[in-house]
């Protein structure tokens, strides 16, 4: 790679992407709250700490690409540009959420933006990113999909099958393996035999690099360099990010399974601490920027739990639309 | 004068194969793969000929990775393309199900309408040709049971020319299933049809003294009965349920209150079956138009065994059917 073709680090850039990390931050700290105040109920999954993944990777897409996400999804879906407060209403289960309430926090689905879900199966978004990949492809336009999964998503067999055949085929999709190192509770080092990710897309001819997943700039320059291969018609491409999840699997994670101290040390390499001590060291924001930011942030989610809290409930009398395509009367 | 044009005779593999020329010809949008479908011409020869005619783009060999084409059916079909998958056998729809199950069935709902998966997934079902216990499964009944999909089996020439087309025209997750006994019947195609209704079951023979409710395969052995009931006097009208899921709740009652006794021939496993669904639905909505209790033919509780004999027991057979007739209208008494 080079480094003469990145962007520079300039302030109007980087606080953009700051401000698009703490909307996330924030927006999943709210979360805990209304979880404990029973607003959202179900299984909820936060990104906590994971931000740069998701806001990095967002500024390698353009309108006409689709992305393919998992149940850890509601930063991938902020980043995209989904409207916070249908988000939020959509974790509610309410009528004016994204789905009208019936998909709920594992599935966020947005049409309009090509925001295919929000899957709670691990690895069942892969199969379909290729094929969505190959209507781009047989259409002949420029689109793209990028396709989010965890590292739990490498051990199953959909991996492997739709690696193999979106490099047979050529097809346009950057797969973003968002390497969290635990899949539920269980470490990488625990179920794969080669825990080099990366290395595994290379053995299916696929362009793969690992990024420091908590470096919101390099995720942002891996992910733009990638996407315009991808975007170049030169096949598929991967990246693995390196990133940590804050929080627990889901809210009922005891989180047994790794020690404080651990988590302690990876908050230090947290994606919007090391962007803000960066970005003062470089003279291009001050603390001030960064309150205001943060206060903007928390508006923003306040405004979308307002949005929430006067959604509707569906009808219980619409309780078996939508199981087939309505057509139009 | 001219002779009448003469009636086009061909077989079942013939008539599915000009369905899917004919949907690759009419819609750009339309694409077919699967394992074998291109260069070998199709596991059971119904693709012969397409790759050569349309080209790898839109005749395209995948790998052995069902999980992985059925998925890309449903991904390239929420994004605008109309594509046909063939998973060789229903067999190895197994490799699939989570596809098929957690994202084709489910994708609607769950986006809250806004994403529709206008996708075929056909494949070939059934048992009879001595194939043994993994390579001889009927799950209709299994993918009937899921909201969201919609499960057709022609049992007719026309309806193995024409179910592909209204398949395609449908906006959700079609499975259709071919009955691979059915291949190499030959038929005549009904001069002037140019569709197939997929939301409606059709009678295929007319009786009065009892219907036999069937699909797909089997609704060959219900015709077959239903001659040799008729040499008895006998009258037993044909039901071919056709479309799975949904049910045609309808036609099935009409003919309850038509006939009043009522077989069902399902080569599926009893428990949990069509026939089961079928049952209860005609108990549930046409109970007191029955004079004798619904009666089954479906697939002996077991792995289907590869000797013949042992397979031809396991299965719904024209001569079983016909005994459970007899046996029915015996006890029934004189209609």
């Amino acid at each position: 790679m080079n480094p003469a073709a990145q962007p520079p680090v300039t302030r109007e850039r980087a606080l953009v992407l700051l401000r698009d990390m703490l909307r996330i931050r924030c927006f999943e700290d709210r979360c805990v709250q209304l979880y404990g105040e029973l607003k959202i109920r179900g299984f909820l999954h936060l990104c906590n700490g994971e931000e740069a993944v998701a806001v990095g990777a967002m500024q390698a897409l353009q309108a006409g690409d689709a992305v393919v996400s998992t149940y850890r999804e509601h930063g991938h879906a902020l980043a995209r540009g989904l409207a916070m407060g249908p988000l939020m209403a959509e974790l509610y289960g309410k009528q004016n959420g994204t789905s009208r309430g019936r998909g709920g926090s594992m599935h966020i689905f947005d049409a309009a933006s090509r925001f295919y879900g929000g899957n709670a199966i691990v690895g069942g978004g892969l199969p379909v990113a290729i094929g969505i990949a190959l209507a781009q492809k047989l259409q002949h336009g420029s689109g793209i999909t990028a396709c989010f999964f965890g590292d739990g998503a490498v051990a199953e067999g959909e991996f492997h099958e739709s690696l193999n055949l979106a490099a047979l085929w050529g097809l346009p999709v950057l797969f973003l393996c968002e390497n969290n190192l635990y899949a539920m509770g269980t470490a990488v080092a625990l179920v794969e035999s080669q825990t080099d990710i990366a290395s595994k897309a290379s053995a299916y001819q696929v362009a793969s690099r690992a990024v420091d997943g908590m470096d919101v700039f390099a995720v942002a320059d891996a992910a733009t360099q990638a996407a315009a291969q991808v975007r170049a018609g030169k096949g598929p491409a991967f990246l693995e990010l390196r990133t940590y999840r804050f929080r627990g699997h889901s809210m009922f994670d005891a989180q047994l399974y790794r020690d404080k101290a651990e988590i302690e040390a990876w908050q230090k390499k947290g994606p919007i601490i090391t962007l803000t001590t960066r970005l003062k060291g470089l003279g291009l924001m001050n603390e001030d920027d960064y309150q205001r930011l943060e206060r903007e942030a928390r508006a923003e989610v306040e405004s979308a739990v307002a949005f929430a809290e006067r959604g509707e409930w569906e009808p219980v009398a619409q309780l078996e639309r939508f199981v087939y395509a309505e057509r139009p009367q | 004068m001219s002779e009448p044009a003469a009636a086009v005779r061909l077989t079942y593999r013939e008539a599915a194969r000009q369905g899917l020329r004919a949907a690759l010809a009419s819609d750009p949008r339309v694409f077919l793969m699967g394992e074998d479908v291109g260069r070998y011409g199709g596991c059971y020869a119904v693709t012969k000929g397409l790759l050569q005619e349309f080209g790898p783009e839109r005749v395209r060999d995948t790998p052995l990775s069902e999980s992985a084409f059925v998925g890309a059916g449903i991904g390239a079909a929420i994004a605008g393309m109309r594509p046909i998958v063939e998973i060789m056998t229903v067999n190895f729809s197994l490799l699939a199900l989570d596809q098929i199950l957690n994202n084709a069935a489910t994708l609607c709902h769950m986006s809250g309408g806004q994403v529709n998966v206008p996708l075929v997934i056909r494949m070939a079902t059934g048992a009879g040709r001595q194939l043994a216990a993994q390579h001889s499964h009927s799950l209709e009944g299994w993918y009937a049971h899921i909201p969201g999909l919609r499960v057709v089996a022609p049992g007719t020439i026309d309806d193995a020319r024409f179910m592909l087309g209204a398949a395609l025209a449908c906006p959700d997750p079609v499975l259709l299933f071919e009955h691979i006994v059915l291949y190499n019947m030959e038929g005549e195609l009904t001069a002037g049809l140019a569709s197939a209704d997929i939301d409606h079951a059709a009678i295929r023979r007319a009786g009065r003294d009892v219907v036999l409710m069937t699909y797909g395969g089997s609704l060959h052995k219900c015709l077959a009965a239903a001659a040799a009931l008729a040499s008895e006097g006998i009258e037993a009208e044909v039901l071919d349920l056709r479309t799975l899921r949904p049910l045609d709740d309808a036609a099935i009652m009409d003919s309850v209150r038509r006939t009043h006794r009522v077989v069902i021939v399902d080569e599926g496993w009893r428990s949990g079956s069509v026939a089961a669904e079928v049952t209860t639905r005609i108990v549930e909505q046409a109970f007191y138009d029955l004079d004798a209790p619904v009666a089954r033919v479906c697939t002996a509780e077991v792995p289907i065994p590869y000797p013949k004999h042992l397979e031809d027991a396991a299965l719904p057979s024209p001569e079983r059917i016909r005994e459970t007739v007899q046996r029915l209208l015996a006890r029934g008494g004189a209609s």
